[in-house]
């Protein structure tokens, strides 16, 4: 039996990826920049051409990561992002800071869940956008199966934003995240008042990846987030010192 | 078969003398044996007849006479009171249906309605069968109506009225022959002219022909010889449609009534490929489609009301931007279709284009052109489902307040023509939330007076402790739109880590409460 070779090894780990639905995007990862997180997710960033989902129980956290991930795969494909959904309460001028300008926003407004499953379905086979986000109440698993499987036609990148954490999640979502608000702690030179937002942000659940818990701080276009490849535990204390982490690292970049 | 020539027009004028009486038979339904019926109205006092049906006719009343006289001739007759408005209604509907043999259909006068079947006849097996089909299915909805179809609507009009067949064909060039044994009512000319040139002998309108025009024109002015050129083809005669009719349109007419889905399906998939050969042709794509579906049951129940089901049944569909691939519009249609109710049948089918624009001779790209028409096509579906409205790019509006700041527009605006986001409007130094509440929810702040950000607030039941707050930002209301009191915003982090817009509402008064509200939430 030989020694396989790393061009063998990673073949095959595409061909296992493939297997999992994940790599219907080309094998195309999205980086978020952030070297702990990346390192945890397939091939070093979010995969795209597949389902994910973010629940967050706090929408500004919840709506304020999507919007970012959103603008980084606009960035990233050159088309628009659809953003559905069944309320009024989305604000354009909240979202441009995060990248997400008017330019790369289409919002669809959809009030019926069966009405904004449709959309989301024909969406994620549209070659021609970068990311379809639906804020989607309650899913069965078929529902999000068929989800999974136009963004797999499609090669759109679709994004499940669940405001409303008592609902089940969606069964066939390749990753799933959880999102909240974190402290944020101001540095001497943002003055007294708040500071750059943070969010705890947990991979839940990631096919072929490691979930993992991380607290990221928004810094202007992106993310920073704790240098060690190591993704903390879940556990308070272990956050502390991902937050001690983060400050260091946050003030090592404004030094 | 094609009758008549290709060139020129063909006008088929229907003629519904009973009209009124002929409605109330369907609504009532008697025995054919049942009394005379006849419409009355009221004329300085008197209630003379202005409708008789068939059996009051016979019985000798003619409209004009007063009702007393009728009575005299004949005790037993019913009596109804006419309704000029309710009768103009169903001649309206009438020559509504009649767009199932031509867009080009008018009401005529108060009892007819003016079709211009210019190149139809051929989809109803000829103009003779035309005439034919279009008297049938009024006699099989109760209305005995008389037809005549000819070159100009005046000829058609009075060939209706006066010819000596109930239904008349006038080969094309043929009206002078079929005019002239015709009297000169027929002319539409009034009363007083008719009866002017009766005294001096002329009675049919061949005669005229040999009467010097000048001496005409003095003696009954310019009408004779205007209304005689009108029904000769000398002098064109425009008729107005009830609709209006869309530059590109195509038609399908069915020997055999369709209802199955997928027949209709196919009749529809037939009319767009049609179609849009002719918008390839002209270099436009369409912004709107409408598909008119003519049902063969068409009753007019005679209940006088507009609508009702015999109306031809239209659904529509938008587009974001100018299209002819028919795939794509059979794609939108599709849903649409479902929403006929075919019944036993329909017997034509309408396709038109009412909203057109400019589209280049190529429409399918490759690479980014590609992927912008199949999102342009993504958005025409969501669209067509969920509302126009439902699909937009939110861009900056001027405006003080953060309710009024986002404007909607298109949603396949291009990034190039206009200044989507000028940055000014949205400025970086202002943080805005992500998430705007459509209405302010009031909270119960503890705050310390006047101008300090709060303590901590209440919000749906649970106490948050602010950590953290940047403000105040003074929004004024926005003096030209209404009045109200500015607005103090902060924005505000609690023990979690969660971010909260809250605003107080006036300015501080030492002696009176004022409210606050939390507005949105921060990222």
């Amino acid at each position: 039996m030989s020694t396989p070779t790393p061009a063998r090894l990673a073949e095959l780990r595409a061909t296992i990826r493939r297997l999992e639905g994940v790599g219907a995007g080309g094998g195309r990862v999205l980086p978020l920049g952030v070297p702990a997180v990346d390192g945890a997710l397939p091939d070093g960033g979010l995969p795209m051409g597949c389902l994910h989902e973010l629940a967050a129980s706090d929408p500004g956290a919840g709506t304020a990561f999507a919007a970012a991930l959103g603008a980084r795969l606009a960035e990233r494909t050159g088309g628009p992002v659809l953003w559905i959904l069944g309320g009024r309460d989305l604000h354009a001028a909240g979202l441009a800071a995060y990248g997400l300008t008017p330019d790369r926003l289409i919002a669809v407004r959809a009030t019926r869940t069966a009405d904004l499953l449709w959309a989301m379905e024909e969406a994620l086979r549209c070659r021609g956008l970068a990311a379809v986000l639906g804020e989607a109440a309650a899913l069965d698993l078929t529902a999000s199966r068929r989800l999974q499987l136009a963004a797999e036609a499609g090669g759109v990148t679709g994004l499940l934003l669940r405001l409303d954490p008592r609902h089940a999640p969606a069964g066939t979502a390749v990753t799933r995240w959880r999102i909240a608000a974190a402290p944020s702690e101001a540095s001497a030179e943002d003055g007294p008042g708040v500071g750059p937002e943070r969010w705890r942000v947990e991979l839940l659940r990631c096919r072929g990846g490691r979930p993992g818990a991380w607290t990221l701080e928004w810094r202007g276009p992106g993310w920073s987030g704790p240098d060690s490849s190591s993704p903390d535990s879940s556990s308070p204390d272990s956050s502390r010192t991902s937050e001690a982490a983060v400050r260091a690292y946050a003030l090592a970049h404004v030094a | 078969m094609v009758d008549g020539s290709g060139k020129g027009r063909r006008i088929l004028a229907l003629w519904l003398p009973r009209l009124a009486t002929d409605a109330r038979h369907r609504a009532r339904p008697e025995p054919e044996d049942g009394p005379p019926l006849v419409g009355v109205r009221e004329e300085r006092g008197r209630r003379i007849l202005a409708a008789v049906d068939r059996a009051a006719e016979a019985a000798g009343l003619r409209p004009g006479m007063t009702l007393a006289d009728a009575r005299a001739v004949e005790p037993g007759l019913a009596v109804f009171d006419a309704d000029p408005e309710a009768e103009a209604r169903l001649l309206a509907r009438i020559a509504g249906w009649c767009t199932r043999f031509t867009p080009w259909t008018t009401p005529d006068g108060t009892d007819g309605v003016a079709l211009d079947v210019t190149g139809c006849a051929h989809l109803f097996g000829g103009e003779r069968a035309l005439v034919a089909l279009v008297t049938e299915r009024l006699a099989m909805a109760g209305f005995e109506s008389r037809a005549a179809l000819a070159d100009t609507p005046a000829a058609a009009w009075g060939l209706a009225r006066f010819g000596p067949a109930a239904r008349t064909r006038v080969p094309p060039g043929g009206q002078r022959a079929a005019l002239d044994p015709l009297p000169l009512a027929a002319l539409r000319l009034p009363p007083a002219v008719v009866d002017g040139l009766f005294a001096v002998g002329l009675r049919r309108i061949g005669d005229l022909h040999a009467v010097p025009r000048a001496g005409l024109t003095a003696r009954y002015g310019a009408e004779v010889a205007r209304r005689l050129d009108q029904a000769l083809g000398r002098l064109d005669e425009p008729l107005s449609p009830v609709l209006p009719v869309a530059p590109h349109r195509s038609r399908i007419a069915f020997a055999e009534p369709i209802a199955t889905p997928d027949s209709i399906a196919a009749a529809a998939r037939h009319l767009l490929d049609a179609l849009c050969r002719g918008l390839e042709a002209a270099g436009e794509g369409l912004r709107r489609l409408e598909l008119t579906a003519h049902r063969i049951d068409a009753r007019f129940d005679a209940r006088f009301n507009a609508g009702g089901d015999d109306a031809p049944q239209t659904v529509a569909i938008g587009t974001s931007r100018p299209v002819r691939e028919p795939k794509a519009l059979m794609r939108l249609l599709a849903e649409r279709l479902e929403r006929l109710e075919p019944g036993p049948g329909f017997e034509a089918m309408d396709l038109a284009a009412p909203v057109v624009g400019p589209l280049g001779a190529v429409q399918a790209g490759f690479g980014r052109d590609g992927d912008d028409t199949a999102l342009g096509e993504l958005v025409d579906r969501l669209g067509n489902r969920l509302g126009e409205r439902a699909v937009l790019r939110l861009v900056p509006r001027p405006g003080w307040l953060p309710e009024r700041c986002v404007a909607a527009a298109g949603p396949l605006v291009p990034a190039a023509s206009v200044p989507l986001w000028p940055a000014d409007l949205w400025p970086d130094d202002r943080p805005r939330p992500v998430r705007l509440l459509p209405v302010p929810e009031p909270v119960e702040v503890m705050a310390p007076v006047p101008d300090d950000p709060p303590l901590m607030f209440h919000w749906r039941g649970a106490l948050h402790r602010v950590r953290h707050a940047d403000g105040p930002e003074r929004i004024e209301m926005e003096w030209w739109r209404r009045t109200g009191e500015p607005r103090d915003y902060y924005r505000v982090e609690d023990q979690t880590g969660r971010r909260f817009w809250l605003f107080r509402q006036g300015l501080y008064r030492p002696d009176a409460r004022t409210p606050w509200f939390l507005h949105g939430f921060f990222g």
